[in-house]
């Protein structure tokens, strides 16, 4: 089963380096892995996805614990929450195929960000079901260029990653 | 004879909020750390650090390769519960203390290595001598920092020192590039610290440890496994009270040797690859384990599905992450064993396990570790049983890796708290001579022996050259049977026979003692032996005495590689 991970961590040098290097030495299946700041001034959040049973995901915690600048992990996956994705996907196009890939584009809310003579780039956002989804739409025009952020996962309602997992019980 | 360091200058006022450079910055918090003692190499650059460490109260140790100050630092603070500290230049010097770091690593020892790094414009360059040493030790280190600012320095080594030693132990690296060494700054020592994301729970979990306590009260068949947490936390006493109140029997993991008296009627050695068979079987039959301060190692487990298949298992440890990491666990209990085991001893009731304890010893006397006592040729564990027997038990016991290093666990009573420092998860030879060296600083009244084999003697036999420059009079018993003993006992049990890279030829060590300045003695006959250790013992001095063994005795019993505890090979019988 996938699960999405939330870490916080203190924005010191080398944090990022030991978590990404704890997931290899480990043998952790990590499918994503975002960073970015937080609200908190000097304060990150990771955001991974990692394919496991529930025990590999509490030894992904608390291995992620013993990392000194760690503050708190969360397993969100059980929570409501509100999951994105965001992909930039260059289309090849021609005259003749243009319109039909600005239609589905529309259909699936995504936005045209560069025309050129014989491609176009798409932005999208949403759940990664619904990027797969355009991908493989857009696939038969040839897709020359994508990029992919993994996951980000915020809790619905006025709870912060409510399941903390408690690695200091 | 050159000395070390020029005799200490008298207290140094402290002059905070004075403008002090890099490196004397470093050593004023050195000193509020308390350290006394420093292990280490100088080179281009910690070249500063030097200069300002020559003004301080604090002893260098110049050792003759940085593996052997790392070494030193751990033995220094096993054997004192303090941290030990090492220094180390740039590149080489910093990778040499390598191994040593990771061996402190994985035996949670504190240490604090401090690197000499290319100044910062240099950093990212190629410049000479430059290694990325935090990227380098990320992995082995509990934390590491690269200083690149004057400013952070006092703050991360308060840090650090906090790090090292508290929580679950373990080596901390600061890598401090040459310019920051020399720039200037105010210095006050910080009283506090800022580490958010990093608390240790020190107290177990009342619930957890009632839960413990009942599953005790039920038990029939219990077994403590107790390991080096035992140790670390000083619970000596909390794990007799245990044993004594429970009728526990107690078996130690190798790190926990000596956590419980191997004399006490429930002490029943050791389950290891290589060890003891009734402590396997115990573990085996029991239907409890209370595993306190260990990690379910797989040198101590065998194959983890066929690990105490009858057993619900208590699990008490400071590391959350090693709970559930190797078995499965019916009661975890994260804390400080201390704190833990005396609260666990006021829940539990007072109990016999008369017939288990008589069954566990029925079959220490089926299969008893007993060496052949008729025989003329000089058996490895006859000289361990000597040592002991010379020592009256009194002398803390370092090993290297090896066949020395189980007949020295399985021959030697110990029955002092911490008077073995035997070296675990890294398992690296040529850790015994300077580890022996750093706990023979940290303990200067204790007797000191070291127990290696003739391949591992030869990996750190440079530090023959410290122990007599500086006077640390240690004592080492090298088994020398011609073989890297442990590699060819596996090549002869598991490998045909094929002794290659085995056979080992070696320098006549009594005669490079002497070249180096210590004493040295060869011993070939049983005879000799209990003569020739007083004599090491009685000279004011390093000794070294060659115990030419026998070349291919074995040890045993032994679990085969990837099999089961209980599937243990036996010895012929004697
Ligand atoms: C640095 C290092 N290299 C290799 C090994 C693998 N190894 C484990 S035991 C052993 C043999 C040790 O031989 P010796 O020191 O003579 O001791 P003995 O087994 O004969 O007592 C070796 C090579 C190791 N543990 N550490």
């Amino acid at each position: 089963m996938k699960h999405t991970v939330v870490a916080l961590m203190e924005d010191r040098p080398g944090v990022l380096n030991r978590a990404v290097s704890l997931f290899r030495r480990r043998g952790f299946n990590i499918e994503s892995l975002t960073v970015g700041h937080t609200e908190v001034p000097r304060v990150s959040r990771m955001t991974v996805v990692v394919e496991g049973t529930a025990n590999i995901v509490e030894q992904v915690a608390k291995q992620l614990y013993k990392i000194v600048d760690v503050i708190k992990v969360s397993d969100v996956t059980q929570d409501p929450t509100v999951v994105r994705e965001l992909a930039l996907i260059k289309v090849s196009t021609t005259t003749a195929t243009r319109a039909e890939v600005m239609q589905i584009v529309d259909i699936y809310r995504a936005k045209i960000v560069d025309v050129a003579p014989d491609s176009l780039i798409v932005e999208v956002t949403g759940p990664e079901e619904k990027v797969d989804s355009l991908v493989s739409l857009l696939r038969r025009y040839g897709i020359k260029e994508m990029v992919r952020t993994g996951r980000v996962a915020m809790v619905r309602g006025a709870a912060k990653a409510a399941t903390t997992i408690e690695a200091k019980e | 004879m050159a000395v070390s360091k020029p005799v200490a200058v008298g207290p140094i006022e402290a002059p905070e909020g004075k403008k002090l450079s890099g490196a004397q910055i470093l050593c004023e918090c050195l000193l509020k750390e308390g350290v006394e003692v420093i292990f280490g190499i100088p080179g281009g650059a910690t070249l500063p650090l030097y200069h300002a460490l020559y003004e301080y109260p604090i002893r260098h140790i110049l050792v003759r390769h940085e593996q052997g100050a790392a070494h030193a630092a751990d033995g220094y603070a096993r054997a004192t519960g303090r941290p030990g500290v090492c220094f180390a230049t740039s590149g080489p010097g910093a990778t040499n203390l390598t191994s040593g770091i990771a061996n402190a690593c994985l035996d949670s020892s504190p240490v604090v290595a401090i690197t000499g790094q290319v100044a910062t414009p240099l950093i990212g360059k190629d410049a000479f001598q430059e290694v990325d040493i935090t990227g380098i030790t990320q992995p082995i280190t509990k934390h590491n920092y690269l200083v690149t600012r004057v400013e952070d320095l006092a703050p991360v080594v308060k840090e650090a020192f906090y790090l090292a030693t508290t929580g679950r132990p373990g080596p901390v690296l600061i890598d401090i590039p040459r310019d920051v060494q020399t720039a200037k700054t105010n210095f006050g020592y910080p009283k506090g610290i800022r580490l958010p994301g990093y608390k240790p729970t020190l107290l177990g979990h009342q619930r957890q440890i009632r839960q413990a306590a009942a599953l005790i009260g039920e038990a029939e068949r219990p077994v403590i496994l107790a390991g080096h947490g035992v140790i670390i936390s000083g619970a000596f006493a909390d794990l007799r009270e245990l044993a004594e109140k429970g009728d526990i029997p107690v078996i130690t993991t190798l790190l926990g040797i000596s956590s419980f008296p191997e004399s006490h009627r429930l002490s029943f050695g050791i389950p290891h690859t290589i060890c003891s068979v009734y402590a396997n079987t115990a573990v085996n039959e029991s239907d409890l384990l209370i595993a306190i301060g260990m990690r379910f190692d797989d040198r101590a487990t065998g194959k983890t599905s066929h690990f105490a298949p009858k057993a619900r298992v208590i699990h008490i440890d400071i590391d959350p992450a090693e709970i559930g990491k190797n078995v499965r666990v019916d009661v975890p209990i994260v804390g400080d064993v201390k704190n833990v085991l005396m609260s666990l001893n006021k829940e539990i009731a007072l109990a016999k396990h008369t017939e288990w304890v008589e069954q566990i010893n029925r079959w220490r006397e089926q299969f008893p570790l007993t060496i052949d006592t008729e025989t003329d040729v000089l058996l490895p564990q006859y000289v361990v049983q000597q040592i002991y027997g010379v020592t009256e038990g009194k002398a803390t016991i370092v090993t290297d890796v090896g066949q020395n290093q189980m007949w020295a666990a399985q021959y030697y009573c110990y029955d002092r708290p911490t008077v073995s420092s035997p070296l675990g998860g890294l398992g690296t030879m040529g850790f015994s001579l300077p580890a022996a060296m750093g706990a023979k600083v940290g303990r200067p009244d204790e007797l000191i022996w070291a127990i290696a084999g003739d391949g591992g003697f030869q990996m750190n036999i440079q530090e023959l050259a410290t122990v007599v420059q500086d006077k640390i009079p240690v004592k080492v018993a090298i088994l020398n049977n011609g073989y890297l003993g442990m590699i060819r006992q596996w090549q002869q049990l598991f490998f045909e026979r094929r002794y290659l890279g085995s056979p080992l030829s070696g320098p006549d060590f009594a005669r490079v003692a002497e070249a180096y300045g210590a004493a040295g003695f060869r011993v070939t006959t049983k005879e000799e032996v209990r003569p020739t250790l007083i004599k090491a013992m009685e000279y004011d001095g390093p000794a070294i005495v060659d115990f030419w063994v026998a070349r291919e005795e074995n040890v045993y019993p032994m679990i085969p590689p990837g099999a089961a505890a209980i599937e243990m090979i036996h010895g012929p019988q004697k």
